[in-house]
């Protein structure tokens, strides 16, 4: 195990040594400390590594990352896990607002709240809250699923076009072109199967699916007044 | 840009390390604002029957003793002045208005950037480090602080287009984020007697809620009306005599994050502002609903 102190180096020191490994190395597992909120920690991975951080990060932490299983031991910035291709990010406390945004595949993981723009324009990754979501989540999402234990703010799943959303708590609102959509025994075991990967502890039946009622982008003549 | 930072101890034993906790926090939002920085420090409570005024003056060897000398004259008053870099700290016990009157009528190039019993505004162009050491702030003590760290958009950079912005009696006003409709208010504002320095969209918002609490409205209520009449993005974290608010537009757009701890809670544009402050690590963190009103003290 590698422990990286980020008050005696850097981020892109930080970065840069992780991009560097080559994909036979032994150094597989990390630990940074006190990473003070600094932005962009542990971005652009491209190896089975696991790095854990020990503490709150600022912006971006585990953006882009392929392969790697990066957990944050407090609380994410704005924009954790973005554009991530695959791979695992956890975060144990609460994220900031666009957690998991435009996300093409794997796993994020909030133990607590996210905030507003949860899986923005989201491409096929799986993200799943513990807590609650903010407004304009799952915004334009695309492909993947969307789990949050808790309540969804305002908006929910705006303009979506195949991505599922499903929903333990009280939704404020849909967003255009959003629905409640039936839960089927495929549902539920996606949904069983995503918890358990997750290892966050909820029941699957208690939730509700929501998805595109896929009149938006599927252009009709009829439908010009809901854009 | 800009960057705003606000830092209010629960624990009181800690008041006379404020400065020393909060220098950093503002001189870490360099880098979102390096064009004028501003905090507004809450200490020293002015006893009955006196006020205590911030006045500022571009040029730094501004003789203080004449506006001393003068007010005291002019008024019949008692008045003490206490000069801290470009600024001065002016406790009289004569009426704000009438000290106001007499520093426009005689030296109108004194701006009164603060008034009240325990608020002291500094601010100033130039990058955070610069203007912490010029108004000594780390040696600071007091009860809570906000800052500012300004990337200018919206108008020049000037001293007085800095943040905070006075709000009334104890009040300022720091802004992350720009006004839209700040034109066609500050017309409306105007026409209720309000008076305009700069061409500034926060001083806007800063005149909107200085006419609202001058209605009557309470801080809470002037800031839910502030929410339904300020038309752009921002993050508002607002002082008050006993601790501070935040509020952000209803689409959130403008970062901030929260965090509590036993000892303090601490508001910032992005949490590294907070990391160094101790128990940053164990603190409850979190970041602010839109148009929800979040207040410590007894806002």
């Amino acid at each position: 195990m590698i422990e990286f102190d980020l008050q005696k180096d850097c981020v892109r020191a930080l970065n840069a040594r992780l991009h560097s490994l080559p994909k036979d190395t032994n150094e597989r597992r990390w630990i940074v400390r006190n990473p003070m909120g600094e932005h962009a920690i542990a971005c652009g991975l491209d190896l089975p590594l696991t790095v854990e951080i020990e503490g709150h990060v600022g912006f971006y932490c585990g953006g882009m990352n392929k392969h790697a299983e990066i957990q944050i031991n407090g609380h994410a910035g704005p924009g954790v896990a973005e554009n991530m291709m695959s791979g695992l990010v956890r975060v144990k406390g609460n994220a900031s607002q666009s957690a998991g945004a435009t996300g093409n595949g794997g796993l994020l993981i909030i133990h607590g709240d996210a905030s507003s723009r949860c899986g923005i324009s989201m491409k096929g990754i799986d993200i799943v809250v513990g807590g609650s979501v903010g407004h304009m989540s799952a915004f334009m999402a695309q492909r993947g699923n969307l789990v949050v234990c808790g309540d969804a703010g305002e908006a929910l799943g705006d303009s979506i076009y195949e991505a599922r959303l499903y929903i333990q708590g009280k939704v404020e609102s849909l967003g255009a072109d959003c629905t409640e959509k039936e839960m089927k025994e495929d549902h539920y075991q996606e949904l069983a199967a995503l918890l358990e990967r997750a290892q966050i502890n909820a029941i699957p039946n208690k939730f509700r699916r929501y998805g595109s009622a896929r009149k938006l982008y599927n252009f009709n003549v009829d439908h010009a007044d809901q854009y | 840009m800009c960057g705003i930072v606000g830092l209010y101890l629960k624990n009181a034993k800690l008041n006379s390390k404020l400065g020393k906790m909060f220098t950093p926090m503002l001189i870490e939002m360099t880098s979102r604002g390096p064009d004028s920085a501003g905090v507004a420090i809450y200490r020293d409570k002015v006893g009955k029957g006196l006020i205590k005024l911030t006045l500022a003056h571009d040029d730094p060897n501004f003789s203080w003793k004449i506006v001393d000398a003068g007010v005291e004259r002019a008024l019949k008053c008692d008045a003490r002045v206490k000069v801290i870099g470009n600024h001065a700290l002016l406790v009289t016990d004569a009426r704000e208005q009438d000290v106001i009157k007499w520093l426009d009528d005689h030296h109108p190039e004194v701006r009164v950037v603060g008034s009240g019993k325990m608020i002291e505004i500094f601010k100033e162009v130039g990058l955070p480090v610069d203007v912490a050491k010029k108004f000594k702030l780390e040696e600071s003590h007091g009860s809570h602080a906000i800052g500012h760290t300004r990337m200018a958009t919206e108008s020049a950079v000037t001293t007085a287009g800095s943040h905070p912005f006075a709000t009334g009696a104890d009040l300022c006003l720091v802004h992350n984020g720009s006004l839209s409709n700040h034109n066609r208010l500050r017309q409306e504002l105007k026409r209720h007697g309000l008076k305009f320095k700069t061409e500034n969209d926060t001083e806007v918002a800063a005149a909107y809620f200085t006419w609202q609490l001058r209605n009557g409205k309470g801080l809470k209520e002037a800031l839910i009306e502030g929410v339904k009449d300020l038309d752009g993005f921002y993050t508002f974290c607002i002082g008050t005599a006993d601790g501070f608010a935040v509020v952000r537009d209803p689409i959130a757009c403008k970062h901030a994050v929260l965090a509590e701890t036993e000892d303090w809670v601490a508001m910032a544009t992005e949490y590294r502002a907070i990391a160094h402050l101790p128990g940053a690590n164990e603190a409850r963190i979190w970041e602010p609903a839109p148009q929800t009103i979040y207040t410590w003290g007894h806002a």
